[in-house]
């Protein structure tokens, strides 16, 4: 039977949050500092919360694995974040934002999350205006907006390219200042090696001292997963090197279900594969889809003389050229939404129209330095044309970027209630590292939204609820209680284990062959054979693995070897179930695409009969296959339909 | 393209360091700096020799996680860029190339190429944000600024905080980085408010963690991968001086 319980509040969809705002328990200020939070994470999600939860009163325990909290993943953000601010007065509103959202993930996201969402967006844009974030403004003063894909209103907030980096050193500063007040401990260069639980509940976790190799033990009367998402799962991608999805596989084996693992987002425009040492892949903006018009050539025999260096794009003219977004979708146009144009672009390059090394497609800004001036293009790309000339050699202000489909974003991740609490009562998840609030696929522009919401406005509201009941339990004493003791021993018999293999492969080879595995059967396109395939393949990769990996050096001392080998020997297990997903997900919506469910056109075709459901997967053990769960999608707010961009 | 690779290696914090001299081979030209040092260190890995341990995160210049003092230059032979941003294109086959760590009072060694940069973090816990709790703000809009002074604080907020400026002032001082925090929140009314109360703290924390005076070479904003100006330590001096004459 299922177990799971989303407690949706009552009332209108409009209604619901500040239902429960109105209703929730709250923890007086004298009380609050002896109550602790485990903050693993400082990205938006994490930091936003940490801070919040430190002006709060509350003493918080932080944690992440680099050298400073500022150096989170979000930093890398570029576009925007989204908010129904309606500036524009270009037609916005809350439900508008809301509507978009579910639209865009393919209606397969919970609608009561998302309202909140939309609800609490124009929040946080005050909320960072007021800490000095540096927003793009016009000539009068005022906030500057921008376009993104799945919308047909101007909401995008931005700080340059940067728009990550501007908004976590805001979440950096307020965290520093809980820091400087003592609210808040942090631990930097400390990894989450895994969860206590205690009668049922989260009450800690335990730590790897990454310079010194200490195993450490935390308590906390609750803990919060703020770890990012996984998408390094395919070896390439554009998260950063040491992202990873641990800390959930890690709650996941202690009972924490995974949502929806197999919904991952591959965003149209990365800088193309170059060759084998690759270590990852470079984002362009989808902004620059504002401006930016896709083609490849219209003639294959151009392709092919392009590939072979004999032409130049620049050679072609407007009518050779196959603006295939712009004529399978004229209402969208360039702006589809990213699990849209990926697919069209690799429709294309499949069919032998690609560029570069045959997987590439032209981004061209002609048309766009025509119209508005170089000037003008410099000032709202220019950081990002400078990134990929010194990645590229190129020069894009004359010749057209390429770009193609890389792996970036996961809209699977730990099931978490309306209070963002997973199956594990006092384990609160957020961010990417939640199933979050995109369904099936993610709307640019909306992650940093969403971690900021989590961060800022909902967890200081749901934390603070779930700590009221816990004032009457003491701090517990990490070198006596049982279950930390044993947690403890655990962690460091695998460490152990991972350093006792002395095997003859670098972690890096596995890594980059699961990767393979992955991408070719578990990416863009997916079908039961190829499903099938990589889960026996990923089950013997993970015995190779444990009989056949070297992790030179010492535990006791700073390893990044050991340190990839844990992350990788959890992505074995995360690649699996993704591919278990995927597989028991017998129809096409949003960034999961079954190739036996498609329309003529080749479209994606949606079971809602079939599956309206999140996929919730329960741990079974090692040797045992997850348990499935499903949450019902009920929609009352929004009429489900076909997801239109025509 | 083959190459000589002459790295520091220091076990760690306590221990001495020294170069050691090592041959990588069949590097391409479009591979990253990071690239080719991750093939040098698979290479160590099949040869049973530990492999070079150095910071990165993003790879892509903005977290500000990597940090190697390159043939003399912080960040190698390019301008503009971090050390992920570096390709290999800039070398030439059977080049030698020199990495150190960072080298400043400020950033002790913790292993071969990692320095301890917390330093940093804790000049910025001093005053480096607008006291300001979550919620009950005005409306975004209700705080114009003029685009040019918005443009301008942008340009210092840019700062990744990688300790290139330290690395490579003869001073070891840290005044390119507190002088963008100071600088951006300076130019911004929000940031107003607390303005000479920000500059005297982080100053004195600054002084406090032992990094140097600045003596004005301009070394600094040469190497700053985000191009941050030196205009901005002139604006943190006059905030500073503002802050003492009025105590
Ligand atoms: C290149 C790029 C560009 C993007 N651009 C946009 C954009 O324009 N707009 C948008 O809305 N979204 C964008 N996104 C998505 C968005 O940036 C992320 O989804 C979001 O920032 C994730 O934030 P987070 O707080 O959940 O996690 P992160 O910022 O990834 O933070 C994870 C934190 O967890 C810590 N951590 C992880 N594992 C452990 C562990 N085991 N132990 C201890 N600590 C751990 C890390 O140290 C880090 O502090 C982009 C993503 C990328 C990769
Ligand atoms: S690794 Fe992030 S800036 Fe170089």
């Amino acid at each position: 039977m299922t177990k799971l319980n989303s407690k949706i509040p009552e009332g209108l969809v409009a209604e619901k949050w500040n239902n429960y705002k109105a209703h929730q328990n709250l923890v007086n200020p004298a009380n609050k500092r002896k109550l602790d939070v485990i903050m693993v994470g400082t990205g938006l999600a994490g930091g936003a919360a940490a801070a919040s939860l430190g002006e709060l009163g509350f003493n918080v325990k932080v944690f992440c694995y680099q050298d400073s909290p500022r150096r989170a993943h979000s930093i890398a953000a570029q576009g925007g974040i989204n908010a129904a601010k309606n500036y524009p007065n270009d037609g916005d509103s809350i439900y508008r934002l809301f509507y978009d959202t579910v639209k865009g993930g393919d209606y397969r996201s919970r609608e009561a999350n998302v309202y909140r969402l939309a609800e609490v967006a124009n929040d946080i844009i005050d909320q960072c205006v007021a800490q000095g974030v540096p927003f793009a403004r016009e000539y009068g003063g005022l906030l500057d907006n921008r376009s993104f894909g799945g919308a047909q209103v101007s909401r995008t907030f931005y700080a340059r390219g940067q728009t990550g980096q501007q908004l976590l050193l805001g979440a950096y500063g307020a965290l520093n200042r809980q820091i400087e007040a003592k609210t808040c401990t942090m631990y930097n260069r400390t990894e989450m090696m895994d969860l206590v639980v205690v009668d049922g509940k989260a009450r800690g976790i335990i730590t790897r001292n990454m310079i010194t190799g200490e195993i450490d033990a935390h308590f906390g009367h609750a803990v919060v997963l703020a770890t990012g998402g996984y998408g390094n799962v395919f070896f390439l991608s554009t998260n950063a090197m040491g992202s990873n999805g641990s800390a959930a596989v890690k709650a996941y084996r202690k009972g924490a279900m995974m949502a929806n693992p197999c919904f991952v987002q591959i965003h149209p425009t990365c800088i193309p594969v170059h060759g084998d040492f690759q270590s990852k892949l470079t984002l362009m903006s989808e902004s620059l889809r504002n401006d930016g018009r896709i083609w490849v050539p219209k003639n294959i025999e151009d392709a092919v003389a392009i590939r072979e260096g004999k032409k130049k794009p620049t050679d072609l003219s407007a009518d050779e050229r196959d603006y295939y977004l712009e004529r399978r979708y004229p209402a969208f146009g360039n702006l589809v939404p990213r699990d849209v144009a990926s697919r069209a672009a690799k429709e294309r390059c499949d069919a032998g129209y690609g560029v570069g090394t045959g997987q590439a497609v032209y981004l061209d800004f002609k048309t766009a330095i025509e119209r508005l001036g170089e000037d003008k293009i410099r000032e709202r790309y220019g950081n990002l044309f400078q990134m990929y000339e010194k990645i590229v050699d190129d020069n894009p202000y004359q010749t057209p970027m390429m770009i193609y489909p890389a792996i970036h974003y996961t809209m699977g991740g730990t099931w978490v209630d309306y209070e963002l609490q997973t199956t594990i009562p006092g384990l609160f998840s957020a961010g990417e590292a939640n199933f979050s609030d995109h369904g099936a696929n993610r709307l640019g522009a909306s992650a940093l939204m969403q971690g900021l919401a989590d961060g800022y406005f909902v967890l200081p509201f749901t934390v603070q609820n779930y700590l009221a009941d816990e004032l009457h339990t003491p701090r517990m004493n990490v070198d006596e209680q049982k279950e930390f003791i044993e947690t403890k021993e655990a962690v460091k018999a695998h460490v152990d284990k991972l350093m006792n293999v002395n095997g003859s492969r670098s972690v890096d080879s596995i890594h980059k062959q699961l990767g393979h595995i992955m991408w070719e059967n578990v990416g863009m396109a997916r079908n039961e054979a190829g499903l099938k395939k990589a889960i026996d393949e990923i089950s013997s990769l993970r015995k190779e693995f444990w009989n056949d990996v070297k992790v030179p050096g010492t535990a006791d001392s700073l390893n990044p070897e050991l340190e990839k080998a844990n992350r990788v020997a959890d992505f074995l297990e995360l690649g699996e179930l993704m591919a278990r997903d995927a597989l028991h997900r017998e129809e096409s919506c949003g960034g999961h695409f079954r190739e036996e469910h498609q329309t003529e056109e080749g479209e994606a075709m949606r079971d809602d009969k079939g599956f309206t459901y999140v996929a919730a997967w329960e741990y079974k053990g090692a040797d045992t296959p997850p348990e499935l769960h499903k949450e019902d999608l009920k929609y009352e707010a929004i009429e489900v339909k076909v997801r239109n961009y025509k | 393209m083959d190459l000589k690779i002459k790295a520091w290696r220091q076990k760690n914090a306590n221990s001495k360091g020294g170069f050691e001299n090592y041959d990588v081979q069949n590097i391409t030209e479009d591979s990253s700096f990071l690239e080719m040092l991750d093939v040098l260190n698979e290479q160590l890995l099949g040869e049973g020799t530990e492999p070079i341990a150095f910071d990165h995160d993003c790879r892509e210049g903005i977290c500000g996680m990597c940090s190697l003092f390159v043939n003399g230059r912080a960040h190698g032979p390019d301008t503009e860029i971090t050390t992920c941003q570096l390709h290999m294109r800039k070398f030439k086959d059977g080049d030698t190339i020199t990495i150190e760590p960072w080298r400043s009072g400020g950033f002790p060694i913790i292993k071969d190429l990692m320095v301890d940069r917390t330093a940093y973090d804790k000049i910025l816990q001093a005053g480096g944000y607008v006291s300001i709790n979550t919620g009950g703000v005005p409306d975004g809009n209700a705080i114009p600024i003029a685009k040019i002074d918005s443009d301008e604080a942008m340009d210092a907020a840019s700062c990744v905080g990688c300790g290139a400026c330290v690395a490579t002032c003869k001073n070891s001082s840290a005044m390119l980085f507190v002088s963008s925090k100071v600088s951006q929140l300076a130019l911004l009314p929000q940031g107003k408010i607390e303005g000479k109360r920000r500059a005297q703290a982080m100053v004195a924390k600054m002084d406090e963690l032992g990094f140097g005076n600045c003596t004005n070479t301009g070394a600094c904003e040469i190497e700053c991968p985000k191009g941050i100006s030196i205009a901005h330590i002139a604006r943190l001096n006059r905030e500073f001086l503002f802050a003492t004459c009025k105590d």
